[in-house]
């Protein structure tokens, strides 16, 4: 163990504070694991927004919740339960999508589907009445109980999908935006469709283990929908959505830290915070370059 | 072979043909969409698909793409079977409006239509690179729309999206251009420039085109074929011969008349909507 391993309180002193973040090893696994799970949930969330499946995004995150229940009443690992449900949910989605109907019954059957999650949740978490205790960290995250072994599977993880996401990314981008051209020029369009719902699975299982199954959505979507409201160019896009994801992560755990508020509390509130500001800062230029073409026709 | 006024051909180029089709079919669901169409379209034709909705003029175009199987008959894409030309036919299909919240810039769609089925990331600054880059700006620049490329796709009008999908189907340099209504939802004056600056590809790039089409008028000048879908048929020839009232009276089984309007447009009256004509679909 460290031996300047003493908790100080806020110093205002930045190296002091600084070094002090970096003391407890359970300190430096969150900030390890919340530094892979942003770069993975930035880049997979991207491609979410892009494609508009945050809905679909959301169930996964919702049906990772009884995989963690399942998990815990089998006495398995939490991430076995985590992978096992999510890519499961992900076929489920899939398969969904494939025989898209019409938009609507789509989104009915994923709403469906998440609401068999949730009392299947329920049913698990009240089979097994230990778990109680444990429920809130299912569902708001552990982020300050990360082991070693567990940012070791991360990075397996996330180094994985994020490849296949960088190996895929043109032919998934244009299936994304215009699939009839893709497909004309034989992107195989069904099954890049299939493949991005299983590494979405993935993000997911992997984001809920630090953020648990309700808080996903702060690094999956929010940080991805501030940088598309940025920048339409996609690199540029992909690049911001993992730096917002990255910044609110760090200062999220560093917040927590020195508070007593809860570490998802302040992911949360910051990814929502910057998307506000964004959307807000683009509303006003919208007006004013509005206002400045209304003077110049006027003039 | 004749050709309209407006563009005669050497015959010297007519070597190999774009599109050949002969006694083909396509099936869907169990219906025969339609039958025993042959068809052939040159190099640098400019073929104008007409006929009524749900006519087969869409199930035609994924035919020669080899998105759709033949049931029967043969066909032939430069020179190869349907689907495998992939490289060398661009397409723009039908209504592909992007809405207004769209988040993608025009010039990326049409880098898409370059490296779109590519794998992997491009390193930057490579001369490849460079090269895909100067040749998305040159196609651009060929649609005219240089002004509007670097904008959100969402926030242009139809006939600026227009344009740029058709640079994005022409920037790899096709032989063959299939557009599906590229002028549906534009107004009159973009419907002429549109159709003008397809003409015009069609003689500088030397492309055979294949546009589908509601209305004649627009193009009624460029033509130098029509193909002629109605009544799971289908016709083709100048479209001198095939705008008349005898063959699209044949063609559809009902009398139709062809009237000569005095400033030059044709109208096409007595048309009956396809499901009339298949007498197998209803409400
Ligand atoms: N997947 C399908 N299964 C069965 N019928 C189809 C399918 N797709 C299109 N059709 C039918 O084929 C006919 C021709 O369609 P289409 O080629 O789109 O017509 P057009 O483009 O001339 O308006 C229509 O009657 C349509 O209902
Ligand atoms: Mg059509």
């Amino acid at each position: 163990m460290p031996e300047a391993a003493v908790f100080q309180g806020l110093s205002w002193n930045p190296l002091t504070d600084m070094h002090q973040l970096f003391a407890y090893p359970f300190m430096v696994n969150a900030l390890e694991a919340g530094t892979i799970v942003a770069v993975m949930a930035g880049v997979t969330g991207w491609f979410m927004v892009l494609r508009r499946q945050t809905f679909a995004g959301h169930t996964l995150s919702v049906i990772a919740f009884p995989g963690a229940a399942a998990a815990s009443l089998a006495g398995l690992p939490l991430a076995v339960g985590y992978f096992g449900f999510c890519g499961f949910g992900a076929l489920a989605l899939a398969g969904i999508a494939g025989s898209r109907r019409s938009l609507s019954a789509e989104s009915a059957a994923i709403g469906s589907l998440q609401a068999l999650a949730l009392a299947l949740g329920f049913l698990f978490v009240s089979l097994y009445h230990g778990i109680l205790n444990g429920l809130d960290s299912l569902l708001f995250g552990t982020f300050l109980g990360i082991t070693t072994e567990q940012v070791v599977v991360l990075l397996a993880v996330a180094g994985a999908a994020v490849v296949l996401v960088a190996i895929a990314a043109r032919p998934l981008f244009f299936a994304s935006v215009h699939p009839d051209v893709a497909r004309a020029g034989g992107v195989p369009v069904a099954a890049m469709g299939f493949g991005f719902l299983l590494v979405l699975g993935l993000a997911v299982a992997e984001t809920s283990q630090i953020t648990g199954a309700l808080l996903v959505f702060a690094l999956l979507v929010t940080p991805a929908a501030t940088a598309h409201q940025l920048t339409a160019r996609p690199v540029l896009g992909i690049v911001l959505s993992v730096a917002l994801a990255l910044a609110v992560t760090w200062l999220g755990l560093a917040l927590a830290y020195f508070s007593i508020y809860p570490v998802g509390f302040y992911v949360t509130s910051l990814s929502f915070g910057s998307y506000v500001v964004v959307r807000v800062g683009r509303a006003l230029g919208r007006r004013r370059q509005l206002t400045a073409r209304l003077a110049l026709e006027a003039a | 072979m004749s050709a309209m006024a407006a563009s005669p051909k050497p015959p010297a180029t007519r070597k190999e043909a774009a599109v050949s089709f002969e006694g083909a079919a396509v099936r869907l669901g169990g219906r025969t969409i339609w039958s025993d169409v042959s068809l052939t379209v040159a190099e640098a034709d400019f073929v104008a698909v007409l006929g009524p909705n749900g006519a087969g003029k869409s199930t035609l175009i994924k035919a020669i793409l080899g998105l759709l199987p033949l049931a029967a008959g043969t066909g032939s894409v430069l020179g190869r079977r349907p689907g495998e030309a992939k490289g060398r036919v661009g397409y723009l299909p039908q209504r592909h409006g992007f809405d207004p919240g769209t988040r993608i810039r025009g010039v990326d769609l049409v880098q898409l239509g370059l490296d779109g089925t590519r794998w992997g990331i491009p390193l930057p600054g490579t001369s490849s690179r460079k090269r895909d880059a100067a040749r998305v700006a040159e196609v651009i620049e060929l649609v005219g729309g240089s002004a509007y490329a670097s904008r959100p796709i969402g926030e242009l009008s139809g006939g600026e999206q227009q344009r740029l999908l058709i640079a994005q189907a022409l920037v790899r340099r096709p032989k063959l251009l299939l557009l599906d209504e590229p002028l549906d939802s534009l107004d009159l004056p973009n419907q002429a420039a549109v159709a003008a600056l397809v003409r015009r590809i069609c003689e500088e790039e030397r492309v055979a085109v294949l546009l589908v089409a509601h209305d004649l008028n627009p193009i009624i000048g460029y033509l130098d074929r029509v193909i002629y879908l109605a009544g799971g048929g289908a016709v083709e020839g100048p479209p001198e011969d095939v705008i008349t009232s005898e063959t699209l009276s044949r063609l559809y089984g009902a009398p139709i008349e062809v009237l000569h309007a005095s400033d030059g447009r044709l109208v096409v009256v007595g048309q009956p909507e396809a499901p009339f004509v298949h007498g197998d679909r209803h409400a």
